[in-house]
Formats: structure tokens, sequence, C-alpha cells
């Protein structure tokens, strides 16, 4: 049940300005997921979390360099560029987009852009392909009789699930989802939540949820990895992560969500993220850190092994600090 | 607070005059044409502007033999009455102009408002204001402006005002359009909130916000007016005591210059006239290119991304 | 007495037919947006209106502002501002301001910050001289914590965060001094590491003495700062009480279901889940009986008929602490 599915190494993103300079929106990301595994990715807007699943997906622009390695059941399927990702997309690693309206053509019955992906991946054909739409529909929760139906006649609950359907088509080992519940309501986020739970444990497919809302992600995932300026600084079990913290801004990101029965003080993080457009020196976090000291800002902590599946980049943690 | 401002991306300084003219000259760099059309344009307003000190005749002189040929002196030649084809050019370049800029003022004033109240009031004020502008629009212009032209008599402010009361429908349906956008924009919900009058809402951020466009948007009427005049210059509409391009036209054909072989009373003020609309059609089409979100294509490049061999990596 | 006093409030608004919808005779219907909200808001205090999309939350902010139609009574200092004319209603719009959701779209990119504070002073000719406008700009950015201020007058938006640019918002409206701030999601879209930044600021403001109507669709929020909440559901204030009772004690089948599924930051404190299925019903056709009959996991036969009202649930802890099911 938990062998390794996909496994990111050392993965960089850098993007073409449209003046001057590069972005280096994803600067050296590895993680590993194993297969029925649901995994968080944490962080604000601009660390580059949706950048990094894009890149997994193989769907960055052409302003974008990508480095790294992205291994897929024992295979390299970034080392041949567009060539070598076109097999897998869609059909190993498929996607969840934020908004569940744009991922569907208005002009098409859902049911005929179900079958669309089975057929170019030759998953099935014709009728064989049409009865498979209605059983991924009965999957997520939706009447099969509604694959005639056209999206904008689908509410906003029905088309996420209409979109996760979409992405299971081909029966995907690992799905990416990119914060498909920001825009729902809580019930439905809620009734979302248990779909993704349900489907990942029945058909042991790897989840990769990507979102800036900590507390969906406690809700739904065993593992998460924090993302900060482009890396990450703290992976781990979601328990450790949130009682356990070993990056000073795991702690303090924990610290800024109110809980709604708690009496604990929610503090803001002063300051902002740094500006990916420049080289940075020491740990990224060091100017808005409040344990920072003199070795932070000259010298940029590597992402050190505390316990098994528990790692964290910060010199406090490697037994030099003052 | 203080502390995060220099890490926010993206800050731009100066001031709004510098901002502004930054803005105009990044429309124009990437779009040579712009260029041209702009270069060519305020050539002819600075001929129109300095006709006096350029043109080396008067209009009513006579310089030399009627139909005299282009050559070392005159060197566009002469027209039927002897005057000077160059300085007759450099003169009806100010009528021309004039009832171009004046016209499409006209139009851009007219529809501006229509537009303005159209998109900002909505309901039925719109509904009555949009299906005038249909009617308006519906109407083929140069018949009715012949026969305005014909009933109010031939005299320049006629000319302007008939050609303005006819251009300003798609100003008025473009600046609908963008007026509707704006007034949905959250802070204008805000100042309605705060108590704002309609005056101050429209002219403090509705009309900023529309301006570029209009801008673009007198550029091409501008094309559209002078093609207009000469038109009914051409047909004898306009005042007989000015010359413009179009009368030169008229003048040439009237005195049967094409069986005497006289091109050179005909072409040249044809070319100027064709070089004017084609100025204004690069340069207003560049700026609405640039500025009316409408026409703004989204970019679809997925899948382009380039891949860095390992070895670079690391000095990447 | 109360600041705000919102008495029967009723927002209704007509579903276009459209010119063949008219000729085919279709019935003229509406969206009964809110129906029938009261509430009361004091000095100093802060109501959390939560709900899910839909429910008339917003509707019932913007009727206040007068920004809608409506009726009922909306009284401002024992006053009904409800039915007095808009030359009127100018100089009472000072007393109540309103921040909104987006940052980046309530405020106007082409005005400095300095004008975009100063603006709602020209609007009602008040501030005094130029000078003394420019000081009274310059307190309310110290005021929102944007300091030092100099550092900021001179910024367009685009230059400032989200938190800055909703500090900057919260500035233009404190310049007119108002007695009630209606606050429409105000940290929905910023990030999470400074929205306690911004509801802190809040939770300072209403200490002074200002009143603040909160919006949001966030229970977690909600609970943490606001005084009191009211839950709405399909235009109606299903339960309404002390902040933490309605955390920790909810009462209407409705609260329970949404305080149940809100997702917990500590994944240690997961509970068992009350998952309503499908969605809330369109508000044109409001289910007869309780309005929340059709979803209800502890429906009776009662429920279908009778139409409940918010009176004192028997097991709150206090009488302030209302809901609306017949069964509590």
């Amino acid at each position: 049940m938990s062998e390794q599915v996909l496994a990111v190494e050392d993965l960089h993103v850098w993007f073409d300005l449209p003046k001057k300079g590069r972005l280096h929106a994803v600067q050296g990301v590895s993680l590993e997921l194993l297969s029925g595994e649901r995994f968080g990715l944490v962080g604000e807007s601009g660390c580059g979390k949706t950048t990094a699943i894009l890149a997994l997906m193989g769907l960055l622009p052409s302003s974008a360099d990508v480095s790294g390695s992205i291994i897929l059941d024992g295979e390299d399927i970034l080392a041949g560029g567009e060539r070598s990702m076109r097999p897998h997309r869609w059909k190993d690693i498929s996607m969840v987009f934020q908004g569940a309206m744009n991922a569907f053509n208005p002009v098409q019955t859902v049911g005929a852009q179900l079958v669309e992906p089975m057929e170019f991946h030759g998953v099935a054909t014709g009728d064989a392909a049409k009865k498979a739409a209605g059983e991924l529909l009965e999957l997520v929760g939706i009447a099969p009789e509604r694959a005639e139906r056209y999206p904008h006649e689908f509410s906003g609950g029905m088309r996420q699930r209409a979109a996760i359907a979409m992405a299971l088509a081909c029966n995907p080992k690992v799905l990416l989802a990119d914060e498909p519940t920001t825009a729902l309501d809580v019930m439905v986020q809620a009734q979302i939540l248990d779909l993704l739970t349900r489907l990942s444990d029945d058909l042991g497919l790897a989840l990769v949820f990507v979102t800036h809302d900590i507390p969906v992600i406690a809700e739904l995932c065993s593992r998460a990895a924090v993302m900060y300026a482009g890396e990450i600084v703290e992976t781990g079990a979601m328990e450790t992560l949130y009682h356990e913290p070993r990056h000073p801004y795991s702690r303090m990101l924990f610290g800024a969500i109110p809980d709604p029965e708690g009496e604990k003080d929610v503090v803001s993080i002063p300051g902002a993220p740094p500006r990916l457009d420049r080289e940075i020196t020491g740990c990224p976090f060091a100017p808005r850190c409040d344990v920072a000291f003199e070795r932070c800002h000259g010298e940029r902590p590597a992402l050190l092994e505390l316990a098994p599946r528990h790692s964290a980049a910060c010199h406090l943690n490697d037994g030099a600090a003052p | 607070m203080s502390a995060t401002l220099e890490n926010e991306p993206g800050v731009e300084t100066g001031s709004s005059a510098q901002r502004l003219r930054t803005a105009v000259w990044g429309i124009l760099k990437d779009r040579p044409s712009a260029i041209a059309g702009a270069v060519m344009l305020a050539g002819f307003v600075l001929v129109a502007v300095f006709a006096p000190v350029l043109a080396p005749h008067g209009i009513h002189e006579i310089v030399g033999p009627p139909f005299s040929t282009p050559g070392a002196y005159p060197p566009l030649g002469l027209d039927d009455g002897g005057g000077d084809i160059l300085s007759l050019l450099m003169w009806g370049a100010r009528i021309s102009l004039t009832v171009g800029f004046a016209a499409s003022m006209v139009a851009i004033l007219v529809g501006g408002t229509i537009g303005v109240a159209a998109g900002f009031f909505g309901g039925a004020t719109d509904t009555i204001l949009m299906r005038i502008t249909d009617y308006f629009l519906a109407i083929p212009d140069v018949p009715l402006m012949i026969v305005v032209a014909a009933i109010w008599g031939p005299s320049l402010l006629h000319i302007v005002l008939v050609i303005g009361l006819l251009l300003w429908t798609s100003t008025a349906r473009i600046v609908r359009a963008q007026v509707k956008s704006v007034r949905e924009r959250v802070y204008v919900k805000r100042a309605r909130a705060l108590g704002a009058g309609n005056a101050r809402i429209i002219f403090r951020h509705v009309l900023p916000q529309v301006a570029p466009l209009l801008v673009a948007n007198t550029v091409l009427t501008i094309a559209v007016a002078i093609f207009d005049e000469t038109a009914l210059a051409f047909l004898g509409l306009s005042d007989p005591s000015k010359i413009s391009w179009g009368k030169m036209i008229k003048n040439a054909t009237e005195s049967a210059a094409i069986s005497a072989g006289a091109w050179w009373t005909i072409v040249p003020p044809g070319i100027c006239v064709a070089l004017v609309i084609l100025a204004c059609t690069l340069m207003g089409q560049a700026l609405e290119d640039a500025l009316n979100p409408r026409l703004r294509v989204a970019h679809l490049a997925a899948r382009g991304f380039r891949l860095l061999p390992r070895t670079l990596r690391d000095d990447a | 007495m109360s600041l705000l006093e919102v008495r029967d409030l009723v927002v209704r608004y007509p579903v276009h037919r459209g010119i063949v919808g008219a000729l085919r005779r279709r019935p003229k219907q509406e969206i009964h947006a809110v129906e029938g909200v009261s509430f009361e808001l004091g000095r100093g205090e802060m109501l959390a209106l939560v709900g899910e999309s839909g429910c008339g939350k917003t509707t019932t902010a913007q009727a206040i502002l007068r920004l809608v139609d409506a009726q009922g009574q909306i009284m401002l200092n024992g006053r009904d501002i409800s039915t007095i004319s808009a030359g009127q209603l100018r100089p009472l719009r000072r007393r109540v301001q309103i921040i909104y959701q987006d940052p980046y779209e309530s405020l106007d990119p082409r005005f400095r910050v300095r004008d975009a504070v100063e603006e709602p002073l020209v609007i009602h000719g008040i501030g005094g001289s130029r000078d003394e406008r420019r000081a009274t700009v310059k307190s309310a950015l110290e005021r929102v914590g944007l300091t030092p201020p100099d550092l900021f007058m001179d910024r367009y938006p685009h230059e400032l965060s989200g938190g800055q640019r909703q500090r900057v918002a919260i500035a233009a409206a404190l310049v007119l001094e108002p007695e009630l701030l209606v606050a429409d999601e105000p940290v929905s879209m910023l990030d999470v590491s400074v929205r306690a930044g911004v509801l802190s600021l809040l939770d300072d403001l209403r200490k002074s003495g200002l009143a603040i109507l909160m919006i949001t669709h966030d229970l977690s929020t909600a609970a943490h700062f606001a005084d009191r909440i009211a839950v709405m559901y399909l235009g109606r204030i299903v339960e309404e009480g002390p902040a933490r009772e309605i955390v920790q004690n909810p009462q209407h089948p409705y609260t329970k279901a949404l305080m149940s599924v809100v997702p917990k930051a500590d994944p240690l404190k997961r509970t068992r889940r009350v998952i309503l299925q499908g969605e809330t019903p369109n508000p044109i056709n409001v289910p007869a009986g309780c309005r929340f009959h059709p979803r209800c996991p502890v429906v009776q036969d009662r429920c279908r008929a009778e139409d409940p009202e918010l009176r004192p649930a028997a097991a709150g802890a206090s009488d302030r602490h209302r809901a609306a099911c017949l069964f509590t």
C-alpha cells in the first residue's frame, strides 16, 4: 500500500521577467509521495506552491526554466521535457484547479469532456468511454444522467465534483489539487474534502493538496510541507508540524490562525516575504523571524532531517545555536 | 510595517506625469507603426501651423501659366489658375486638419457625454440613449451629410457640426461599455457609500479610467472626419472661399485637369489625405490595442517551458 | 438605547423574466434575499453576521448603508433612517462607514494614499483647511498602524501589500469619525500571516467605542473577535447570541452542522462532522415551514408546517442566546 509513487528532487523554476531579470519562484523543492497518501503543501501567496505543482504537470509557460527531476514509478518524467511529460500528463498525474468553472468548456456537455481525455490516452473509446464517464460521475456523487448536461447547469459544488471526476478519467496514480475548495462554502467544502478522503482511501490515490488554508490541510492530510519564499522550510506529519514545529515560520504561521474554540491569541507575522527576483543571502525568513541570530543573516540553512519523515531548515536545529 | 516596503515587488516611483509619459512611451516603443504614425501626423500639423512661413506663395497668387508641369520650379507644378500646388497643399492642410480635429472634438464630446450618461446611469436612460445611438448608426453617413450641408448652406462651421454629429456613435458605444465596467468597481461603490454625488464619482473616479480609451478613439475619429471633409468639399458642399485638399481635387476635376493630363493637380492632395488617415489609424489602433481591455487576448502559452540540463543547474 | 437597531428588515429583488417570459405570462418572481431580520448593535460592540454565500448577510449590510431598497426599520441612534430622503441621508452617511472585502479593488488605482484617505473629508466638506485635513489624514494613518505616515502618504495602492491596502481603506473610513463600521469580509482576501493584524486593529477600534458589524463566512474568525454572532440561513437569522456560547453550545441544527464542519487547525481536534447534503436552496422558492427543514438532520413533521421564530433557547446559558428552531 505504501510504496513510493512520486519523488521530486531539487526542483527549480525560474521565470523571465518582462523587463529584466529572473524570478526564482521555486528554489530546490524535494518531496516524496506514497500511494494512498494525502500530502498538503501549505504557504502564503507568492511562495511558489502553485508554480511547483504546475511544474509537476509540465504546465508552465514559455517564460519558465525548469530543472530537477520528477520521478514517477522510477522514471524521471522531466528528463525529456514536454516529450516525456506528455504521455503521463492526465494519465498518471492529473490536477483539479481552483476555479472549477474555468476547467470546463461551456459549450460541451460534461460527459463529452470526461470522455475526451480517455480517448486521447486510449483508456477507453466510444460507448465504453461514455459508460466510464457515467461511472466516474457516480463515483463523485453525481447522477450519471447528468453527463448530458452543460457545465452552467451545475452548481458550484457539483462543478467541483465534476472537475474531480474529470481528473480521475484516466485512473491516475497522483492527483494534484490547487486550492479546490477555496471558492466554496464551508458545507460544500466539507463535502468535497469528504469525497477526496474517500477517493484516496478507496482508490489508493496519492493526493497533493495545495492551499493557504491550514485548517483544511489539518482536516484532510496526514503529512504536509510548509513553503516559504520558494522552498520547503519544514515537512513532517501534520500533528508534529502543529504541536512541535521546528521552524519559526511554521510556528508563527500556525499561531496566526484563529481557532473557533481556542482561547489562544492570534498574532500576525510582521513584514513581508522577500523578493524572489533577487539573490537571497542567509535564511529567507530571517528578517521576519523572532529568534534570528547572526548566522541566519549570512548562511542559508539546509533542510535537515530531525526525525524520520520530519525535516526543517533552521539553524536552531543543528546544535550550533548560541 | 515600514521596513517591509523595500521588499514589495514591482514598486514604481515617480510622479503621475512621469508615469503617464512612461506608459505612453511603453506603448509606442513596442509598436513601430505607432511611432511612424505619430511622426507623420506631427509633420502634417507642423506644416499646417507654419504654412504662412513655409508656403512659398499665397493662395490666390498667380505664379505662372496654368497647368505648368512639375519640375525644378515649381516643384509640384501649377493648377488651372496658375497657383502653386505645393503652397496650396500647405494652406489646404490648415483647413483639412482644422475641420478634422474640430469635428472629432464634437464627436468625442457628444459621444463621450452620451456614453458616460448611458453607462453610468443605466436603466431607462441607457436604453433610450442607446436606441438613439442605434438609429444614428443605421443612417448612411455621406447622403445625410450632403442633405444637411445642402440645407444649412456651405460653411466651415456647418461642415464641422455635420461631421461631428454623425461620428459620435462608435465613441458612445465604446465609452458606455467601459463606464459600465468601471461603475461596478468596488472603489466606485465605496465612494457612493461615503456619500459622494454622481458628479464627483463621474469626474474623479470614472472619467480618468475612461480617458485613455477616449484619446485612442479621438485619433481614430480624426481620420474619418478628414475623409468626410474631403468628400464634402469635393462635392462642393464646403465653404467656397476656403481651400482644403478636397476643394483642390474638386477644382482640378472641374477645370478638366484630367483631360489636360495634369495629374499633379489631383494626386498630391489625394496622397496627403491618404497619409493623414494612415497616420491616425496606425497611431489610434496602437493606442486602442494597448488600452482597450476587450482587445487584449490572454496568452495561453502552457507547456512551452524550457528544461535546463542538470549540469547547468548550479550556475543558473 | 442601542446605536443600531434593525427591525424586520426585508429585501426582495425582482427576477427578470425577459420579454419572452413576460409574453408567456410567466409569473413574476422575487429573490427573497433578506426575510425579516432583526438585531441590535451597541457602541463598542462587534457583531458578526455569519453564513454561507446567498444567505443574505451582505444584502443586510447594504440595506443598513441604504445602498439597496429595503422594507422594515433601521434605527440609528433612535432615528429611523430607512425612509428619510437622500438629502437628509447625506450627513448621516458619515456615521456609518464600510470597508470592503477586496483591498485590491476598493482603492482607486489613480489615487495616492493621501488622496484616498482625504477624499471622504472633501466629499463631506469638513476637516477644515488643507493643512488641517492633512494632519487628520496623518493621524488616521498612524491609528491604523501605517507608521511613519509620511512613508505612505504619497504611495499608490499598487505599491502596497494587501494588508497595507486594507489598513488604508480603514483609515479612509475613520477620518469621518463614524459610530458604526460595517466590515464586509475584511480579511478573507488577505494572507493568513497578516489577517490577525487587521483583525486586532478592528478589535482595538471596537474597544475605543466604535460599533462594528462584521460580515464573514469564517466562523473561526467570528468566534475569535466578535462579541456576538448571528448565524444567517436563507435570509433569516437562525441563531444569535454571545460568540462563545454560539460556538461552544450551538442550539440550531444548522449552526451545529456548520460548527462541526469548520476545519480545525489542530489535527488532534478533528471531530465527527455533520455534513449536510446538497446545497442551500435558491432564495426564490423558500421552503414552507422552517426554511431549513429539507436539509435538517433532525427534522420533525411540525417543521414542514410551522415557521419558527427567534426565541430564547432553553438550553442556552443566557436569555441573550436565541435560536429559531421549534425544538430547542
